[in-house]
């Protein structure tokens, strides 16, 4: 009696969880159908699996170039956080002077700026460096780059803060009646026993980053330049929506992310946790 | 000693200022333009002058018929969609943390619309919820308001966005509920089924009192997150239909680079940032209070 209830019980909860993704199997299922069979049944099985409208989708969007535009902003700009964040606030934790507070309050409250308070006069300064410094901010993957870290750099700042107290600092001394540099301290020591901590710092960021739209729509202007959302907007905003080939695209753009959740699953799950609760 | 202590002021400056000048540069010198331009009137030419206003642009914003629309259909949203979110989220969390095998594998299948962007979500759910439902009513000859296209229809387009950023947020949710229970202790569970604690009982007498710091993480989270929303209504109702579901976020960026009202719309953003402040400042004194009590 109680083995076959919990069979039930088993199949119910794969059941939700398989209708929770029924908007995904809808996307996917309606990439392969041609115009009328779209048309006849949406939900249903595609008579056949031809790549049509995936190779059209790819064209349009450009689909590989995006792809490497986002690859290369979100692993940059992630690499530079992690690196300059973990040192500062390896740094403010040691340092436990007035200073050191001031930076990391300031860190803390700036957290609760919405980003659209910023954006405007954000590109107001932007275009200012252009025209008075000649540096290109603007339109460009770097500049962005830059900009990134600058958002960025609070959370990770807390994160890493929030860690660095839980270390004991005896190590550290050690290595430094050694002969090291608080530069050597910091990388051989400190550095990968933050490992935990760079984890989460990675994964929140890719997952914002990846997916973050308003940013890169007002810094890059140029079709060269554009991201995976970028490109899924102006592929959406171009024409009467070829529902197929939308489709397809969509289908495009979902699976880089399921890769990703595949191969690192349990420390994206750990680290959105670590993330909320703090 | 002297030396030294030149020398530790070059260290700290060594690993603290490039990181500080990127941050001045991004966040703090843009605030402070930011708050400079809510006085002004202007609409973003270069050529064209600034006039400098005073409070005059916030005292527009109560006359403002269809910003006044926009936070009230900011603040329905956010109010049906934080009960959705956090009672599916509730939920997913009790059903992945019981001992069933299938847990890990719903627990990830729960939690993955979380990881395809807001945009993208949006356009899923353009489909499904507008030309993919008219199709349906076309081919079963309905004529029911369910049954047609949502994003023709005002209320069902806010519908539509609260089911949307509720299918978004209830997995991410789901994942602090669970850390919530898991941190509930097994004997105290196991003293309750000794004492003949029921299902509902254990549930309501002693899980949810113990949830309680996750409840005030989870409200707040996803308070602050639905006000802010953007992407999820740009990409699955742009604003429409008539405006009907423009939000707070969305009106601030019309009002700027749509109208070229730069200063009028920074001082809207100004506002935009207080209410969020506000609304973190009441969580974290909650959540202090609480702590203390505990």
């Amino acid at each position: 009696m109680k083995k076959g209830k919990s069979i039930v019980a088993n199949v119910l909860v794969i059941l939700l969880s398989i209708l929770w993704l029924f908007p995904v199997y809808i996307v996917f299922v309606n990439s392969f159908k041609n115009r009328a069979e779209l048309y006849e049944n949406m939900l249903a099985w595609p008579k056949s699996f031809s790549f049509e409208y995936y190779e059209k989708a790819m064209k349009k969007m450009k689909f590989f170039h995006a792809f490497g535009n986002s690859l290369f902003v979100t692993i940059i700009s992630i690499v530079i956080i992690v690196i300059l964040a973990s040192m500062t606030a390896w740094m403010l934790v040691r340092a436990n002077n007035l200073l050191s507070k001031i930076i990391f309050s300031t860190f803390v409250a700036t957290m609760l700026i919405p980003f659209q308070t910023l954006m405007m006069p954000l590109m107001q300064e932007m275009g200012w460096i252009r025209d008075t410094l000649h540096i290109q901010m603007l339109d460009n993957k770097l500049g962005l780059v830059y900009m990134y870290i600058g958002f960025g750099a609070s959370m990770a700042v807390f994160l890493y803060h929030g860690f660095v107290k839980s270390i004991p600092v005896s190590l550290e001394e050690a290595a430094t009646i050694d002969g090291c540099t608080k530069f050597g301290v910091f990388w051989k020591i400190v550095f990968p026993m933050l490992k935990p901590t760079t984890m989460t710092v990675i994964i929140l960021d890719v997952i914002w980053i990846w997916n973050d739209y308003l940013l890169p729509s007002l810094v890059l202007s140029s079709k060269a330049n554009r991201t995976i959302p970028l490109s899924t907007f102006s592929f959406f905003g171009q024409f009467t929506i070829q529902w197929n080939m939308a489709m397809a695209g969509l289908t495009l753009t979902i699976i880089p992310v399921v890769i990703f959740y595949l191969c690192a699953q349990k420390y994206i799950i750990k680290g959105v946790a670590a993330g909320a609760v703090k | 000693m002297k030396k030294k202590k030149r020398k530790d002021a070059g260290w700290y400056a060594l690993f603290t200022v490039p990181l500080l000048f990127v941050f001045a540069t991004i966040v703090l010198i843009p605030f402070f333009i930011g708050v400079g331009y809510s006085f002004f009137s202007w609409d973003g030419l270069p050529l064209n002058p600034k006039v400098f206003v005073g409070f005059k642009n916030y005292v527009r914003l109560f006359s403002d018929s269809r910003f006044m629309t926009s936070a009230g259909h900011t603040v329905i949203f956010t109010v049906f969609s934080v009960l959705l979110i956090n009672v599916i989220g509730l939920a997913f969390a009790l059903i992945v943390t019981t001992k069933l095998k299938v847990r890990n594998a719903a627990r990830a299948m729960l939690f993955m619309p979380y990881l395809i962007g807001g945009l993208i979500l949006g356009y899923i759910w353009k489909f499904i919820l507008g030309d993919g439902l008219s199709y349906v009513a076309e081919a079963l000859g309905s004529s029911s308001k369910l049954l047609s296209n949502w994003l023709l229809d005002p209320t069902m387009s806010m519908v539509a966005l609260i089911i949307v950023s509720t299918w978004q947020m209830a997995g991410y949710i789901m994942i602090i509920y669970i850390t919530g229970i898991m941190a509930i202790p097994d004997d105290v569970l196991e003293a309750a089924s000794v004492d003949g604690a029921g299902f509902w009982q254990t549930l309501l007498k002693i899980k949810f009192p113990l949830l309680m710091p996750s409840f005030t993480i989870c409200l707040f989270m996803t308070l602050s997150n639905c006000f802010k929303i953007f992407d999820v209504n740009l990409s699955l109702t742009g604003g429409g239909p008539n405006n009907a579901t423009e939000m707070f976020a969305m009106n601030i960026y019309n009002e700027i680079f749509s109208q070229s009202n730069y200063g009028y719309g920074q001082a809207k953003a100004i506002v935009f940032l207080l209410v969020i402040a506000a609304i973190t400042l009441v969580q974290v004194s909650v959540t202090k209070k609480r702590e203390v009590e505990m």
